[in-house]
């Protein structure tokens, strides 16, 4: 066990939910499904666990490369993880595990888990594989393999509504994917490699890569959903199942953030330009008020939370215009590339347990109407109690994960004199309490509807203790803000370069 | 010209056709067309790649479109199938009306 080095777990984490996609379509009574999905869902934890345990031991900021088949980077597929990614893989570890057993006892019994299983697993591949992917085409493989499972995890409903959100995201995703291809195609025949560190090697800012850059950014913003190619997310998010709303919005639009990050940090650096991270700081302060605003007007609470990720996302992109104007300067950029980090790991927690708590307190009320939900804070206490929590960390407010990633997007415009985006950041947390609030209130003062109206039902324990929990660790985060931002250190050795 | 030049341009044109067809077209099937005529003009773009030297031809830009196809059908009978599910919502639909 000496040389055991966190590179050689890096196929496992990719190769667990495969077997276990598998493994759905062979089983299918009820009970063995349920046990086995558990059971991978605690064997893929620990494999992460171990591997950010090692990772952090190793303390190197990069694990060693893991080369698939011996083959070797330029005409093989290399893995490896950086800090960056293993912050990802560790969110979608931990995410993964509380929505697997949320889900078991949301699918118990359930005629369509026979359907869901497979692609829960084969989405959850698809993410990992893309942390660890060092290889472009690779990365394009995984970004259809997520869009295909999330386009079918979305029409599993199989309502009208479902299926027209789903068609829609299944097309723009198609469409981003392509655009990303045409990218690839550009640098390999600029380049002649596919392997991310050798294409960062050898990057320049000539027209090519440019045209490459501007195809990969327009490509990723669609899949992202960034005001105003947002369009397909909110009916998407909304109308899928409760578990994979959560999913969608706290990890798969991450993956193609991550993924754009990277290659504006780090593997075509040199092209981009500061109009272009300008522009794209405008349009993320340009999603942060129009989601807020279409938030608060929201009347069915699964599109509340779904436009509130569309705000959301917004911030994270502020990241751009700050560690741009700061390139010259080591510190400003890493401080906002952290802030990026965690607001993402932040966003992610908090969100998968709104759209929990959102999904049980809808179950509880037998009507996703948001006028629906008074009083009914003396009926699901625990419910909204998490449902408050997440909305504390989305507000940005102490003690909670979404205050620290506030506090350091502050902290980076100030001390990069961009003063402007200080207001944006304060007043899209002032936008989120006002939609939360209107919530919030609704469940404490209203009346309770006449009990019998509605098909009323009580949730079970495991689904308020699943969204409950994930609450709870988005407050743990805001008070251990050391542990990842010493993970997400490596941008910031990157930016500086 | 080159042969592979000629593929290439139009390759890029293709790209340029699907593009538009995909914005511009308000029937699915045709979006979903156009999509398969952009992903045509990648592959094609990628088989000049592969032979831009005389003598030797690279590999690796042909395992890319073999993927891609794959990938290509995947999301077109994806696309196919949820367009036809929903067709059969719509039409029950209409004949309770």
């Amino acid at each position: 066990m000496a040389d055991l080095n966190s590179s050689l777990l890096l196929p496992f984490i990719v190769l667990l939910p495969l077997i276990a996609a598998l493994s759905g379509f062979v089983s299918r009574r009820n009970t063995v499904q349920s046990v086995l999905n558990v059971g991978f869902a605690c064997l893929l934890f620990l494999t992460v666990a171990m591997l950010t345990f090692l990772f952090y031991k190793e303390n190197t900021y990069q694990s060693e490369v893991y080369e698939i088949g011996r083959w070797g980077a330029p005409l093989g597929i290399d893995l490896l993880v950086d800090g960056f990614s293993m912050v990802m893989i560790g969110l979608t570890g931990v995410l993964t595990f509380i929505l697997t057993i949320y889900s078991t006892v949301y699918y118990a019994n359930d005629a369509q888990r026979i359907r869901f299983w497979p692609l829960w697993w084969l989405l959850i591949a698809g993410l990992n594989a893309l942390f660890v992917s060092a290889d472009a085409f690779n990365i394009y493989v995984c970004l259809e393999i997520i869009g295909l499972s999330a386009a079918a995890l979305v029409a599993l409903q199989s309502t009208r509504a479902a299926l027209e959100a789903a068609l829609r995201y299944l097309l723009v995703g198609l469409l981003g994917s392509l655009f990303y291809l045409m990218a690839i195609v550009i640098l390999y025949r600029n380049h002649a490699t596919l392997d991310l560190a050798q294409l960062a090697a050898r990057s320049s800012d000539s027209f090519p890569e440019q045209i490459a850059m501007i195809l990969i950014t327009i490509g990723l913003l669609l899949k992202i959903a960034l005001f105003p190619l947002h369009f397909w997310l909110p009916p998407a998010h909304a109308n899928a199942p409760t578990p994979v709303s959560a999913i969608l919005s706290a990890l798969v639009v991450k993956a193609s953030l991550y993924l754009l990050i990277k290659f504006w940090f780090e593997v075509l650096s040199e092209s981009a330009t500061f109009a272009a991270s300008q522009l794209l700081g405008c349009l993320g302060a340009a999603a942060i008020i129009y989601g807020s605003w279409k938030a608060f007007r929201a009347t069915q609470l699964k599109v509340l939370v779904a436009y509130s990720t569309v705000g959301q996302l917004g911030y994270i992109f502020l990241l751009f215009p700050l560690s741009a104007m700061a390139s010259n300067s080591h510190s400003f950029s890493s401080l906002a590339s952290q802030a990026a980090v965690y607001f993402i790991v932040a966003h992610g927690c908090a969100k998968a347990a709104m759209f929990l708590s959102a999904g049980n307190l809808i179950l509880a009320q037998g009507s996703s109407d948001i006028a629906q939900l008074k009083g009914i804070a003396t009926r699901e206490p625990v419910n909204l109690l998490a449902f408050a929590i997440a909305g504390v960390s989305l507000i940005g407010l102490p003690p909670s994960a979404g205050f620290i990633a506030k506090w350091l997007l502050l902290t980076a415009s100030i001390e990069s004199g961009q003063w402007w985006w200080v207001i944006i950041v304060l007043s899209g947390g002032l936008a989120a309490a006002i939609y939360l609030a209107k919530i919030l209130n609704l469940a404490f003062t209203g009346k309770p509807s006449a009990p019998g109206t509605l098909a009323q039902t009580h949730p079970s324990k495991m689904l308020t203790a699943a969204a409950l929990v994930l609450a709870l660790i988005t407050l743990a985060l805001g008070l251990n803000a050391e542990l990842i931002l010493n993970m997400a250190q490596p941008i910031l050795e990157v930016n500086s370069i | 010209m080159s042969s592979a030049l000629l593929y290439s341009i139009t390759g890029v044109g293709l790209f340029a056709i699907g593009l538009l067809g995909v914005v511009l077209a308000s029937h699915i099937i045709r979006k979903v067309l156009a999509l398969n005529v952009m992903g045509v003009g990648i592959f094609m773009l990628l088989i000049a790649l592969a032979k831009q030297n005389a003598f030797t031809i690279d590999p690796l830009p042909q395992a890319m479109v073999l993927t891609g196809i794959v990938i290509a059908a995947a999301g077109t009978a994806l696309a196919l199938n949820l367009m036809v599910r929903l067709y059969e919502i719509e039409k029950t639909q209409q004949d309770k009306l």
